[in-house]
């Protein structure tokens, strides 16, 4: 009976943490969303910060943050892809591949302050293009490449080995059995990896600290080689410098909403594509 | 033709890409490295700024800390730092403003350098902190006082971080890393009973309906951005912690770690339990089978089986943890001291890259200084993952 009654604690024991971090989730977003949700509005989300960040909305963190996660992806979209079908479709399984695994790998454990540290010393100071939208789309670029190589080269494997014999035995060359069979394949499973890298762009703020972001801009970047708000940053500013950092609270509440949504909407979207394709997949 | 050719256009494209991703890594670490490494040949006192004694003084070179010490009025005696037994005074270049009117030093002060080297020559004890703009005319009497290049061991083993003091700042490792040590290690201790309890309960107890709700809840867990936690932090857990143990600020190594626990239990539960899933099945019945309840079974058979992919998860968090910047930076307080009590606000390595570079003129010792903390931080979070790969390889049976 003993061994019953102290299993009988240790699964309790186990219930608790597992309903207790589903209190934390909740509380963490109950307690942003409750907040926020009173000063978002139309207004709030198309003007520009006014008297100090006190007042007014947080429309050019929203386009700068826009315009970083666009930049980010023109950079790391075809870079990794490529490389994700090289090693994939190219190199076999030789020890070229397992290096590049191995570095990409690592390159996804460096963690992002470094990124912005190596953004700031390349981009920023030694190629001259200051703090720019430039800069911070490549170190963010960077940061994301691992996310997007690794979720493409798990794309590529898995599209049937059938479907490229089928296609030489048609005739096709390599190319193009890539580019015609495989490539369309695996794509639903690419652009999983592609919105997920949006959501991590998108969230992230050691990286664009001192490679793009600004404090506050009169008007909206007119080029890449302006500097931009960014959702991230505009929330660590109003929460920890702000003019005053206490009549601007509800702004940062809005805008850290505002910033989950984003996120959260990216991770959902990733996360539902998957399932969909996994019964696809399932149902062949 | 134009087709082959652009095969083989395209084929080369595919190879320089895989060939860039391969080695961007190497060129990051090569670039941190080359940036901060220049740290240990940098002088120690701010730029555009000498030290001057006079030519009869001993001492021909003196440390940073000695200079910081001296300044601070922490070392009054020549004799401390190996020179004569005498009263060491220091001599700022606002004195001489005090002592000569603006007419007597020149209408664009060119009568100044000469004036300093008099004030300089004047006193056998003096140490001058001046400008080199103004440099003193080097005649008999004045020498200048070289400072020794900043060492391995006053980086790394340095109890002291002041990296904006004058005349001689202070570049000592120690208390940041102390810091992230502790902020990370709390992490850990927080997170991992949490974390294993979940990852029991969702390989081995949850059925499957619970299990497919749990899981993507945390998966948001490791979706929301850091900065987002460090806001949460700031207003909800630092207070919460200030008013629970009455203390003056509530931005403390605790707080932190509390924050970066949240953080770090998507990592440890999603690899924890796919080790525990791993467990072959034979292996579960065959301890059923033997009368063992299945609590019994979890922790003789299950977490034995898993025991290096939990810790691998333990390595994996830790790395995380000291690598996280934005939340610590904005809940911890940030105070660059040893750290002694966890209720003490302590400032981790990330923290303080972040919080200093901006402020870093590029290319200074100072800016130089946080390239190297980069490559520590670096080296750092890199052991760990290799750890993490090599003990999650190891097979236990």
């Amino acid at each position: 009976m003993n061994k019953k009654i102290k299993q009988n604690i240790a699964f309790f024991v186990f219930r608790l943490f597992s309903l207790l971090i589903v209190g934390v989730l909740i509380s963490i977003l109950g307690f942003i969303a409750i907040n926020g949700i009173q000063v978002i509005d139309w207004e709030f989300l198309t003007t520009a910060p006014k008297e100090g960040m006190t007042e007014g909305g947080i429309f050019p963190a929203i386009v700068g943050t826009f315009y970083l996660v666009v930049g980010s992806l023109i950079f790391a979209v075809p870079l990794g892809v490529m490389s994700a079908i090289y090693t994939v479709e190219y190199a076999g399984n030789g020890r070229i591949v397992r290096f590049i695994r191995m570095m990409t790998n690592n390159l996804a454990s460096i963690p992002s302050i470094v990124f912005g540290l190596f953004g700031m010393a390349l981009f920023v100071n030694k190629l001259g293009f200051g703090d720019s939208i430039i800069a911070g789309s490549l170190t963010l670029g960077l940061l994301t490449l691992p996310i997007i190589i690794r979720t493409s080269e798990e794309a590529l494997k898995a599209v049937p080995e059938s479907y490229r014999t089928g296609s030489y035995a048609l005739g096709a060359g390599k190319l193009q059995t890539i580019r015609k069979v495989i490539l369309p394949s695996a794509m639903p499973n690419i652009l999983t990896g592609i919105i997920l890298s949006v959501g991590r762009v998108s969230g992230e703020t050691a990286p664009i600290l001192f490679t793009v972001a600004a404090y506050f801009l009169p008007s909206l970047p007119d080029s890449i080689f302006s500097q931009a708000m960014a959702l991230p940053y505009h929330l660590y500013v109003l929460a920890t410098s702000g003019t005053d950092v206490e009549a601007s609270r509800p702004i940062a509440y809005g805008t850290a909403l505002v910033l989950i949504m984003i996120v959260l909407f990216f991770n959902l979207l990733a996360a539902f594509l998957r399932q969909r394709l996994n019964k696809k997949l399932k149902q062949h | 033709m134009i087709k082959k050719i652009s095969n083989i256009v395209i084929k080369q494209l595919l190879t320089v890409s895989g060939a860039i991703t391969g080695i961007a890594i190497l060129f990051i670490s090569i670039f941190l490295f080359k940036e901060g490494i220049g740290f240990f040949n940098s002088p120690a006192v701010e730029k555009g700024y000498s030290l001057y004694v006079h030519a009869s003084n001993p001492i021909n070179e003196l440390s940073s800390k000695e200079i910081k010490e001296i300044f601070d009025s922490e070392i009054t005696n020549w004799k401390t730092v190996g020179g004569n037994d005498e009263a060491i005074k220091i001599f700022r270049i606002d004195e001489i403003f005090q002592k000569y009117s603006e007419e007597e030093l020149g209408k664009d002060y060119q009568l100044l350098p000469e004036k300093l080297g008099e004030e300089i020559k004047s006193d056998k004890n003096i140490i001058a902190y001046i400008p080199q703009k103004y440099a003193p005319t080097l005649t008999k009497g004045i020498k200048v006082l070289h400072i020794k290049h900043l060492t391995l061991s006053d980086f790394f083993l340095g109890k002291e971080w002041l990296p904006t003091a004058t005349p001689s700042p202070l570049f000592g490792v120690m208390p940041l890393f102390l810091g992230t040590l502790l902020v990370s290690i709390l992490a850990i201790i927080f997170a991992l009973p949490l974390g294993l309890g979940v990852a029991i309960y969702l390989s081995e107890l949850a059925n499957e309906k619970i299990r497919k709700l749990l899981k993507p809840i945390i998966e948001l867990l490791s979706g929301i951005p850091s900065v987002v936690y460090g806001f949460f932090g700031l207003v909800v857990l630092s207070p919460l912690v200030q008013k629970t143990f009455h203390l003056s600020v509530g931005e403390t190594a605790l707080t932190g770690s509390l924050i970066l626990a949240i953080m770090a239990l998507p990592t440890i539960i999603s690899v924890a339990e796919d080790a525990m899933r791993n467990t072959p099945r034979a292996m579960r019945e065959a301890s059923l089978a033997l009368g063992a309840t299945q609590w019994q079974t979890i922790y003789k058979v299950v977490i034995p089986y898993a025991k290096s992919g939990i810790s691998a998860a333990v390595v994996l968090g830790i790395g995380r943890a000291i690598g996280e910047t934005m939340a610590v930076l904005m809940v911890t307080g940030n105070a660059a001291v040893m750290p002694t009590s966890i209720f003490n606000s302590v400032r981790t390595i990330p923290a303080t890259i972040a919080a200093e570079l901006g402020e870093a003129p590029a290319g200074g010792t100072h800016y130089q200084a946080l390239f190297l903390l980069g490559c520590v931080l670096f080296l750092i979070t890199m052991v760990f993952s290799i750890i993490a790969e090599i003990i999650s390889k190891k097979k236990n049976y």
